[in-house]
């Protein structure tokens, strides 16, 4: 919500600097998000009267003008610009003065003439069409700016002569006088030469860049002035008849006079957060309230008086009816009757403009201006288009078609409610009007309408077709129903202010629901006790009663101001009593009361403590979306018809890569692992414990199931580097019989190099996997490279590894005893069921058993290993001998021959 | 003898005193006190000498064998010292040269700052919750007294799972608090941190999943002094002793009154600048006392006890805390950005 301080000026004075005002208003709950100092940049800018305009010597296209900006002297200023003429007011800015974007601007010669400043386009006053829709510039072609594209085959002769044909009814004419025709309009005197004879007309043009002695394409058929377009010609070939060029003011000023106080940007806006439990403030008046009790000043509020007495009988000429009360609460409505439609007067435009309204003719004007004001959206019908006089509120038919003023056809459901006349709908009821009914440049008679409408209705309707309106934002949040009679009034007023036509006597109020006020307990102890003050009643009744809230007879009770929808209890009372007693005043203490024990749970320590063990094993945490892209499970290679693909998927996603909740963590790993990659950082490793979202959970809910996902890459990184590190967490957090087992024989997860992954175990539990990426999941991802995974669920790792807490071993009293052996096995005989084979056939006294070597080579056969390791016996009670070591190394060997078939080497 | 005796002790001691290798020390050694060495040879001659000689001149020998191990002995320690000293000399090293890496993994600036938070918060007693993220909307909005029709229900700003928009990706953290009131014996003090999703396109300050920490505590006598107490308390925590704050009126359906806190900017002092848009101020979190409409869906007594609550985004507080410029840089997860935390 914008809020021009001028208008605000109107109905409370409040003098505050841009930074009091705003941190004022931000703290007393009306959040001041930016102020604009509409002209802050501009100074020494002044309206100048064009006394002469004669062509620069030494340019064939500057002019060199004498201005009056209300001094004695004239100022000589030299302009590039060709949309001026004898008589213009023009912004000029003088020597030493500034404009928007820091420029300054000083005297100065071009090409040998003095100029005195500069006359300003729009633009560099920092406006423009918007604000001022006659700035715009309509630029005939000028024949004398003729430059050709090719210059050896120019389509307009260089010598063209008036009296030439250039094409079709179009002839080359020379412009004798020019002279003002009002409103930016141009009268011509065009002569010509036609079959040997002088030939003379006056036309007129909104052309506003011809001048006399110039030579200008006409077209005798139509009458009319050849723009570029009308030529088919290119900017280029015409490169001084551009659309840009000094605004040329109507105001009502004079030379002299600021103009920052013409254009209207000697204003602040103020650009406030409304938050949606207040639509009262998204008005001036409303926001005037508020002003008011924060700076502890009177409001002027000004009650809207229509003298009326227009032509004819409103109920003879309107009639309302209203079939579905309970979506139409309340429906005013006013008439206007021989209006005349042209532009409204510049103050109100100018407070429209500084809103973000722009300006379109009088009665719209009104209308958006009283919305502003006001806080209730209005609306406009010509009176012609409202066939039989007639009213009708109703719901839409299924499948009716409105067009609306933005000239979208909308297709429309009895959910959704019209205004309708005998036959059809001539506006979607709170949201837009349609453009069967619109104002038009030749509307006589108007029908104003401020009506109360259903915000749910309201809401569902401008969310179905999409098109979300000033109106129905405000509709939607619950509007005051006492305010549309003051607002049609207020209009009706305006509309005689303006002399823009004559209002009727009388109103259509039809009243569906009678509101009754708000009574309110004041119970000043419980709102010291809610908000930890000592705030005396009478301070509190004090600043209610600043905010509209009437005291009843009975003290005790405050009455609610029908607009303050908000305020139901005392906690909104409360609340409102804080924010002018202030926030900042409250005290500050620390909580009292029972204290309760807090901490962590168990499954969140473990939640800490994986993540410091991956940490220390050198990796680095990560953050992944938790919504993927259902082609990522393409992306590392599950079938189609995989279960593990069915998600839960967003209806309304913010596009496909977003749109189902992961199953797997795996591809959220891989994508950053490949931007790692991508971005050729050397040695990788990550870490994430993150969610995966199952269907099938309570309520319908999803089962949240956190994994610890690994991922890593780099020089020389292999498969046990990361089941090292695995091994490493898992005794980290005390896990025990931890083991792993490869995919030979089973069926393995295909997202996996089939040799090169393992399943994780403790004891008899999975708790995950691990291994090398496919090479064509990695090439999926755009990885050439070796990229390695680690899946562990959480949930395994808490029920199944979490290991107890340690109990103290006593150290070992004697010495230990160490054989290393080398065993010949089939290539086939993992190192894993050598080892159970080992530890099969100890007798008691293996302490350790340590892989140290795996040969293949030279002295083994093909198809064959050795594989050596190093063995620790050790007994707890005495010094082993020789031969009791030798002993339970030989049934180790017994063992390892009889389980694997491998022989000492 | 004694002339022979004397000689030698002259002679030793001062090759002894020359000597520059452990080497011909040795050779020494044996040269004067070996078997076949200078007062070996001297000694051997004691039997010719007279009994009345015999004594003195045997005191003189010991006294010149003692001279000379002593001689030995220091001569040794010498040449040791001078071994070791060279060897410290030939093993100095280049201190510059680099250190050996040794891999550390790096916790993300996030959950770095999330930590601390939820320290803060368990020292005060208070229970870290853990929620879905895929929620009803019963839960994200019904029940926090967002009404049918509160803007933030809108498809355009919530993601939804079903037409009936009953199950959804909860879009704050406060669906906590509802579950807390619903599972928890009075008091309550809780947090609940966890990921949160809002439809906003993915730009410098906008992600459609982030992070927020919820807060609440209900009890008999809980104020909105003891909730600017804490939360006073959490900012100085956060950014430092004397951390000025201020609490502006603002609205959450499910808070009444309700407030944002800002921090006095970091940058500037208040006196306004870019980082904190000329405000002078940064927002940090939203708060309130907990609505009585909430406790009463809750069945819990709004006469009897009162609670406040707030929420805060997790990413804004890290990026400030570290000065992290674009939130893209939280989710791209490029480890050189991670290795800086």
């Amino acid at each position: 919500m914008n809020l021009s301080r001028k208008w605000l000026n109107e109905f409370v004075e409040i003098d505050a600097g841009d930074r009091e005002f705003a941190e004022a208003m931000t703290l007393s709950g009306s959040k001041v998000e930016l102020t604009h100092d509409m002209g802050g940049e501009i100074s020494n800018v002044v309206v100048g009267r064009i006394e002469k305009m004669e062509r620069h010597e030494n340019s064939d296209h500057m002019w060199v003008c004498q201005l009056d900006v209300g001094k004695e002297e004239p100022v000589q200023v030299v302009t590039g610009a060709w949309n001026i003429h004898e008589g213009d007011l023009v912004p000029v800015a003088l020597h030493n003065s500034t404009l928007p974007g820091g420029k300054k601007i000083t005297k100065g010669k071009l090409r040998g003439v003095l100029s005195n400043g500069m006359l300003c386009s729009l633009s560099e006053l920092g406006l423009d069409e918007r604000d001022f829709p006659y700035g715009v510039i309509t630029a005939a072609a000028l024949l004398n700016d003729y430059h050709p594209i090719d210059p050896d085959k120019p389509s307009i002769p260089a010598d063209i002569q008036p009296g030439h044909k250039i094409f079709g009814p179009v002839v080359c004419a020379g412009v004798g006088a020019v002279a003002s025709a009002g409103r930016g309009r141009w009268s011509c005197g065009l002569m010509w030469v036609e079959d040997g004879s002088p030939v003379g007309t006056t036309v007129e043009t909104d052309c506003q860049n011809i001048h006399s002695m110039d030579l200008v394409a006409f077209n005798i058929k139509t009458r009319t002035i050849c723009t570029l377009a009308d030529l088919h010609a290119e900017q280029k070939e015409f490169p001084h008849c551009i659309p840009d060029g000094i605004f040329v003011l109507q105001e009502d000023c004079k030379p002299g006079d600021d103009i920052k106080a013409v254009t209207g940007l000697d204003d602040h806006v103020v650009e406030f957060e409304i938050t949606p439990n207040r639509p009262d403030c998204l008005s001036v008046i409303g926001l005037a309230r508020e002003a008011a009790a924060t700076f502890n000043k009177p409001c002027r509020f000004h009650q809207p008086e229509v003298r009326g007495g227009g032509e004819g009988v409103l109920p003879e000429l309107l009639d309302v009816e209203t079939p579905d009360p309970e979506l139409c609460p309340r429906y005013t409505a006013r008439m206007a009757r021989n209006v005349k439609i042209g532009p409204s007067p510049k103050w109100m435009r100018e407070r429209l403009r500084s809103m973000g309204v722009r300006p379109i003719n009088n009665i719209v004007d009104i209308t958006n201006y009283v919305m502003l004001e006001y806080g209730q959206p209005m609306h406009a019908f010509d009176y012609r288009y409202v066939k039989g006089g007639k009213i009708i509120v109703r719901r839409a038919k299924d499948g009716e078609e409105l067009t609306t003023l933005d000239g979208n056809v909308r297709k429309l459901n009895s959910s959704m409610l019209v205004i309708a006349d005998d036959t059809r709908a001539v506006g979607l009821a709170g949201i837009m009007g349609g453009l069967n009914s619109e104002i038009a440049a030749d509307t006589v008679d108007v029908v104003f309408e401020s009506a109360n409408f259903d915000g749910t209705t309201i809401r569902k309707t401008a969310l179905a077709l999409g098109m979300r309106t000033e109106a129905s934002a405000k509709f939607e949040k619950g509007l005051d129903i006492l305010n549309t009679l003051p607002a049609v009034d207020r209009a009706c007023e305006l509309v005689e202010l303006l002399g823009a036509g004559q209002v009727l006597d009388g109103v259509i109020d039809i009243l569906n629901y009678v509101p009754q006020p708000t009574l309110l307990k004041v119970e000043p102890h419980k709102i010291n006790a809610l908000l930890g003050t000592d705030v005396s009643e009478n301070v509190m009744y004090t600043i209610l009663q600043k905010l509209g809230f009437e005291t009843t007879k009975e003290r005790g009770m405050v009455k609610v101001p029908s607009w303050r929808g908000d305020v139901k209890e005392m906690a909104d009372l409360a609340e409102e009593v804080a924010r002018f007693y202030g926030y900042n005043n409250i005290p500050t203490t620390l909580m009292k009361g029972q204290t309760t024990l807090g901490g962590y749970s168990p499954e969140q320590k473990l939640e800490q403590k994986l993540g410091s063990a991956c940490r220390s094993c050198g990796y680095d945490e990560i953050i992944t979306y938790s919504f993927i892209s259902p082609t990522w499970y393409d992306k590392i290679g599950w079938p189609e018809n995989d279960f593990h693909r069915k998600s839960f998927k967003i209806l309304n996603p913010l596009g496909e890569d977003t749109s189902i909740m992961r199953t797997t963590t795996l591809p959220s790993m891989l994508d950053i692992l490949a931007r790692n990659y991508n971005y050729r950082n050397k040695d990788v490793r990550l870490y994430e414990v993150g969610r995966v979202y199952l269907p099938g959970g309570e309520d319908g809910l999803a089962g949240e199931a956190k994994v610890l996902t690994l991922g890593a890459y780099g020089e020389g990184f292999d498969f046990y580097d990361l089941k090292g590190t695995a091994e490493a967490i898992l005794k980290d957090i005390r896990a025990e019989d931890i083991h792993f087992e490869g995919s030979l024989g089973a069926p393995s997860d295909v997202s996996y190099h089939p040799g090169r992954f393992a399943t994780i175990w403790c004891g008899a539990n999975q708790v995950g996997v691990m291994g090398q990426i496919h090479p064509n999941v990695a090439k999926s991802f755009g990885v050439d490279g070796e990229l390695y995974c680690a899946e562990l669920s959480f949930d395994s790792l808490y029920h199944h590894a979490m290991g107890a807490d340690p109990e103290y071993v006593p150290l070992p009293r004697f010495p230990s005893v160490t054989r290393d052996i080398a065993v010949v096995c089939d290539e086939a005989i993992t190192v894993g069921a050598l080892e159970k084979a080992i530890r099969k056939g100890a007798r008691g006294l293996l302490k350790e058993v340590a892989l140290f070597d795996i040969y293949r080579g030279k002295g083994i056969d093909e198809g064959k290993k050795s594989v050596a390791f190093n063995l620790v016996l050790r007994a707890d009670d005495r010094s082993l001998t020789s031969e009791e070591a030798d002993e339970d190394v030989k049934s180790i060997l017994e063992s390892l021959e009889a389980e694997c078939g491998a022989k000492l080497r | 003898m004694k002339e022979q005796l004397a000689n030698i002790k002259r002679e030793a001691l001062a090759a002894f005193e020359a000597v520059d290798a452990p080497a011909a020390l040795d050779e020494l050694r044996v040269k004067y006190l070996g078997k076949k060495g200078q007062l070996t040879a001297v000694l051997k001659q004691m039997g010719r000498l007279s009994a009345e000689e015999r004594p003195a001149m045997g005191a003189l020998a010991n006294d010149v064998r003692t001279a000379l191990e002593n001689a030995i002995e220091a001569a040794a320690q010498k040449l040791e010292a001078a071994a070791l000293e060279a060897r410290l000399k030939a093993e100095a090293l280049d201190v510059t040269v680099p250190g050996k890496t040794v891999r550390r993994g790096h916790k993300h600036p996030m959950y770095r700052a999330l930590d601390e938070i939820k320290d803060i918060f368990v020292g005060m007693g208070f229970t870290v919750l853990d929620g879905p993220e895929i929620e009803l909307a019963e839960l994200n909005f019904d029940r926090l007294n967002a009404e049918e029709g509160h803007p933030s229900r809108d498809w355009s700003d919530s993601f939804y799972f079903d037409q009936d928009a009953r199950v959804m990706l909860r879009s704050q953290t406060s669906p906590m608090q509802v579950r807390a009131m619903d599972t928890m014996p009075l008091p309550i003090r809780i947090i609940a941190p966890g990921r949160v999703y809002r439809k906003d396109e993915i730009d410098a300050t906008h992600s459609p999943m982030f992070h927020q920490v919820e807060g609440m505590v209900i009890d008999k006598n809980v104020t909105m002094a003891d909730l600017k107490g804490t939360l006073n308390l959490l900012a100085e925590e956060l950014f430092g002793k004397g951390t000025v704050t201020r609490f502006r009126p603002h609205h959450f359906p499910f808070t009444e009154p309700s407030c944002e806190m800002d921090v006095q900017c970091h940058k500037c002092g208040g006196a306004g600048c870019p980082t904190c848009k000329g405000e002078g101020w940064i927002e940090l979190l939203g708060a309130g006392m907990i609505h009585p409409n909430v406790l009463r869906m809750a069945h819990i007594d709004p006469e009897e006890w009162s609670g406040w609550a707030f929420g805060m985004g997790l990413e804004r507080t890290a990026m400030r805390r570290f000065k992290i410029a674009d939130l893209r840089l939280i989710f791209e997860n490029d480890a050189r950005f991670l290795e800086q935390f």
